[in-house]
C-alpha cells in the first residue's frame, strides 16, 4: 500500500525538481556578484545619507559606476578603501569625519518662551502655531523631531529641553539636519572641539531679551583668537574647525558662554 | 418634520445661549487701528500710503496686482503712524498699516450711495465687489469676486447662502439675519445677478428657529429664493456639505462648487455685498461674537476692522483669571492665538472665543484603538485614523494615498476620538507637507 504512494509522490518530486532546475538555468537573471560583495562591505544602516533609497541601491549604483566609491558617509574612509580594493581602484582621499551638532544652547532655563504650546509633539507642528513657542526665532524648539528620525538612536532628548547628540554613535547621515525646521543641527568636523552654539541673526540687545546664552555679536572671540579661526557671519560668530587649534581662548572670553 | 442633512458629522454642545439673544452693539473705534495688508487668502496687498499721510474712512490703503486678492481700506480717518507688522489670525506676522484715529469719521469721497444700483451691469457689479474688498466672512476669507468668476463652461444654477453657523458659541450670523434680513436678501439677489443664477437657497440650522422665521418672511415675496431649515449638526455649514444638503449634488474630489453649478456665500458676506453696492461702503466692519466662560460680559459687537482684540476684550469686561485659550473664530475651526497683543480684528474674525480650564481639556495622546468613530463622522468620507498614524511616523506619501488633501479640516474626527488623538492637526501637517512636495514637483 505504501510503495505506490512513495513511488508516485517521489516521482512527481523528481519531475518538478527537474523542471525547476531547468528553469533556474534557463531563465536566470544575471546579477553582478560584485553588488552583493559591496553590500556586505557597507554599514547596512539604510540611512539614505548617500542619496539612494538604501544600501542595496547604493551598491547597485556603485557597481554601475554611477555613485562615487566613497559615497557611504557612515562607512567613511574604511568602507571607501574596501570598496576601492574590490574594484582595484586607488582608494579615494579620506574626508574628515563629520558629526551632527546642536547649534543652540538656549534650554528651558536660559531661553525665554513666548507661549505655551499644547498641540502635537512635533517641531514642525509647533511652528505652525504663532511661529513657534520659543521667544528666539532661531532657537531649538525641543520637541524632538531629530530624535525621531535618527536611524541609529544617537539623539536623545535631554531634561533641559535640548537634544543630546552622542557623537560617537553618529553616522553623519544628516537626517536630523534635514528634518530640523529651525536648522539648528549642523554637520561639523568631528575634530573640532569648540563651536559657537547659536544661530541668531538678531542684534545683541534683542538676543539678550530672549536668551541668556545667545551670541550677541560682541566679536570678543574674533579679536582674541590667536590663529584667526573665527569670523562673523552676519550677527553670529563662526569657528572654522580646520584652522582652530582647540586652545580654548574663545570659550574663556565669551561673555554669554555661547562657545562650548 | 425631517430636516435636510448630510452623512457623518458630530453634535458638539451649542454654547450659543450666552449671546444669541443679545442685539449687536457697536464697539468703540480704536485709538490706533491696525490694518493688516493680508486679510484674505491669496496675494498680500502692498500699502498705498506712507507714514504721515492723512487717510479718510473707507479710503483704499492697500492693493495687489494678483487676481486672488482684494484691496484693504482704512476703517478710521486719521494719520498713518507707522507701517510695521502685527500678528495675524493665521499665526504669523504680517505687514500692517497703523492709523492714528482722529475720531472725526470723515468719509472718503469714494464712499457714496449709488441710487442706480439696480441698473448696474454684471461686470460693473463684480468690479464693485472687488473694489470694496469683499471676502468670505465665515472665516476662510476667500476673495468673493473670484467665486463670482467661474470658468465660462460652467453654468451656475444655484447661489447658496450659508447661514447654518454650525460652529458652537458663534452667533454673529444669527444676529445679522435677525437684524439685517432685508440686506441679506438684496445681497443674495446681487450675487444671483452677478453669476446669472436662476435660484437662490438659504440654509439655516434649526437651532435658530427665529432666524428661519425672519428669513422666510423676508424671502416671502421672492419666487426664486427658498429658505431651508437644516438639522443642527456640525459641520452643516461646510461648503461642500451645504451643497450636498440643499441640492443633492456632490462636489468632486479636488473640485470647486462651480463644477456642480453652485456658488456659496456666507450670510454676513451677502450683507456686506449689499452695503458695498447700495451704500458704497467697503468692508471695514463686521459683527463679532465675543464669548466663552473666560470673558466677563459676552457680547455681539459691530467691530471696525483693525480694532485690536485687546480693546474689544476690554469693552466686554476683560478676561477672567483662569483664561486658558484665546481663539479667533469658532472652537472647531478657529485659530488659537498666542495672546491678544498686537492682534487686530480682520474681515474673517467671526468670533473672539475666550476659553477657561472649564472648557479646555488637554489630554495625553493614546494609541489608536481602531474604533473607526472618526471614519463614521468624517463628512468627506476619508479615514482620519490611517492618515494620523502615517503622519505620526512621518510617512507623508502614505497620508497622501489616503486622500489627506480632501480633508476640510472640520475637526469632527479629533472631536470624537476616544483616544484623544489630534487627528485634524496631523492631517493639517500632512496637507502642508504634501502641498510643499507638489509645489517642488511642479517647479522642476
Amino acid at each position: 500500500m505504501i510503495i505506490p504512494a512513495v513511488v508516485s509522490l517521489g516521482g512527481l518530486g523528481l519531475v518538478f525538481g527537474g523542471m525547476l532546475a531547468f528553469a533556474s538555468q534557463k531563465f536566470a537573471v544575471e546579477i553582478d556578484p560584485k553588488i552583493e560583495m559591496v553590500q556586505e562591505i557597507l554599514v547596512g544602516a539604510n540611512c539614505g545619507a548617500c542619496g539612494y533609497a538604501g544600501c542595496a541601491q547604493f551598491a547597485e549604483e556603485v557597481v554601475a559606476g554611477r555613485a562615487p566609491l566613497n559615497g557611504c558617509t557612515p562607512g567613511g574612509a574604511k568602507v571607501a578603501a574596501k570598496i576601492a580594493d574590490l574594484f582595484g581602484a586607488e582608494s579615494p582621499e579620506a574626508e574628515a569625519r563629520h558629526v551632527a551638532q546642536l547649534t543652540c544652547v538656549g534650554d528651558c532655563n536660559t531661553a525665554k518662551s513666548k507661549h505655551t504650546y499644547d498641540g502635537v509633539k512635533d517641531c514642525k507642528a509647533a511652528l505652525m502655531f504663532g511661529g513657534g513657542p520659543t521667544a528666539c526665532e532661531y532657537g531649538c524648539i525641543g520637541l524632538g523631531n531629530c530624535v525621531t528620525v535618527c536611524p541609529v538612536d544617537a539623539i536623545t532628548m535631554g531634561k533641559n529641553g535640548l537634544p543630546i547628540i552622542d557623537t560617537n554613535a553618529c553616522i553623519s547621515c544628516g537626517k536630523c539636519k534635514n528634518e530640523c525646521p529651525r536648522h539648528v543641527i549642523e554637520l561639523v568636523n568631528a575634530k573640532g572641539v569648540h563651536h559657537v552654539r547659536c544661530k541668531s541673526q538678531d542684534k545683541g540687545k534683542q538676543v539678550r531679551g530672549v536668551c541668556d546664552r545667545g551670541c550677541i555679536a560682541c566679536k570678543l572671540c574674533v579679536k582674541n583668537c590667536p590663529v584667526d579661526a573665527i569670523h562673523m557671519e552676519g550677527n553670529v560668530a563662526v569657528i572654522d574647525s580646520y584652522i582652530c587649534t582647540n586652545c580654548g581662548t574663545c570659550v574663556e572670553v565669551c561673555p554669554q558662554k555661547t562657545i562650548v | 418634520m425631517s430636516f435636510k442633512t448630510f452623512k457623518g458629522g458630530v453634535h458638539p454642545g451649542h454654547h450659543k445661549s450666552a449671546t444669541e439673544k443679545m442685539p449687536v452693539v457697536p464697539a468703540k473705534a480704536p485709538a490706533v487701528a491696525i490694518i493688516p495688508m493680508s486679510q484674505h487668502i491669496g496675494a498680500p496687498c502692498e500699502p498705498l500710503v506712507a507714514v504721515g499721510d492723512l487717510v479718510k474712512k473707507g479710503q483704499k490703503i492697500g492693493a495687489s496686482k494678483g487676481f486672488v486678492s482684494v484691496p484693504v481700506h482704512a476703517s478710521v480717518s486719521g494719520k498713518v503712524a507707522k507701517i510695521g507688522t502685527c500678528n495675524s489670525a493665521l499665526g504669523r506676522a504680517v505687514d500692517a498699516v497703523f492709523i492714528e484715529n482722529d475720531f472725526q469719521d470723515t468719509w472718503h469721497e469714494d464712499v457714496k450711495p449709488n441710487p442706480n444700483w439696480e441698473q448696474l451691469t454684471v461686470d460693473e457689479l463684480k468690479k464693485v465687489i472687488l473694489e470694496k474688498g469683499i471676502v468670505g466672512m465665515g472665516g476662510a476669507t476667500f476673495p468673493t469676486h473670484v467665486k463670482l468668476a467661474p470658468p465660462p463652461d460652467q453654468k451656475i444654477e444655484f447661489v447658496l447662502v450659508n447661514a447654518a453657523e454650525c460652529e458652537p458659541y458663534l452667533t454673529a450670523d444669527h444676529r445679522a439675519m435677525l437684524e439685517q434680513a432685508e440686506d441679506l436678501i438684496v445681497g443674495l439677489k446681487l450675487v444671483m445677478k452677478a453669476v446669472n443664477a436662476p435660484k437662490g437657497l438659504i440654509g439655516i440650522e434649526d437651532n435658530k428657529p427665529d432666524a428661519v422665521e425672519v428669513m422666510k418672511k423676508a424671502a416671502a415675496g421672492e419666487a426664486n429664493i427658498e429658505v431651508y431649515a437644516l438639522e443642527t449638526k456640525y459641520p452643516q455649514g461646510a461648503e461642500k456639505q451645504l451643497i450636498n444638503v440643499l441640492t443633492g449634488r456632490e462636489v468632486p474630489s479636488g473640485g470647486l462648487p462651480a463644477a456642480v453649478g453652485c456658488v456659496v456665500q456666507n450670510a454676513s458676506t451677502c450683507i456686506a455685498i449689499s452695503d458695498a453696492v447700495r451704500k458704497g461702503v467697503p468692508l471695514i466692519e463686521r459683527i463679532v461674537t465675543i464669548t466663552g466662560s473666560g470673558i466677563h460680559e459676552p457680547k455681539n459687537m459691530r467691530v471696525l476692522v483693525g480694532t485690536p482684540v485687546e480693546e474689544v476684550i476690554e469693552q466686554c469686561g476683560g478676561l477672567t483669571e483662569n483664561i486658558r485659550k484665546l481663539i479667533l473664530g469658532g472652537p472647531m475651526m478657529g485659530f488659537a492665538q498666542p495672546g491678544p497683543e498686537n492682534l487686530p480684528v480682520i474681515k474673517g474674525t467671526s468670533g473672539i472665543l475666550c476659553l477657561t480650564d472649564l472648557e479646555v481639556q488637554i489630554d495625553e495622546i493614546h494609541p489608536c484603538i481602531k474604533c473607526a468613530k472618526c471614519v463614521d463622522v468624517c463628512p468627506v468620507s476619508i479615514m482620519p485614523l490611517f492618515i494620523g498614524s502615517s503622519v505620526e511616523q512621518g510617512m507623508y506619501d502614505k497620508a497622501e494615498s489616503y486622500d489627506a488633501m480632501d480633508c476640510i479640516e472640520c475637526g469632527s474626527c479629533a472631536y470624537i476620538c476616544p483616544a484623544k488623538r489630534p487627528l485634524t492637526q496631523w492631517i493639517r501637517m500632512a496637507k502642508g507637507e504634501i502641498a510643499a512636495k507638489r509645489r517642488a514637483a511642479a517647479a522642476k
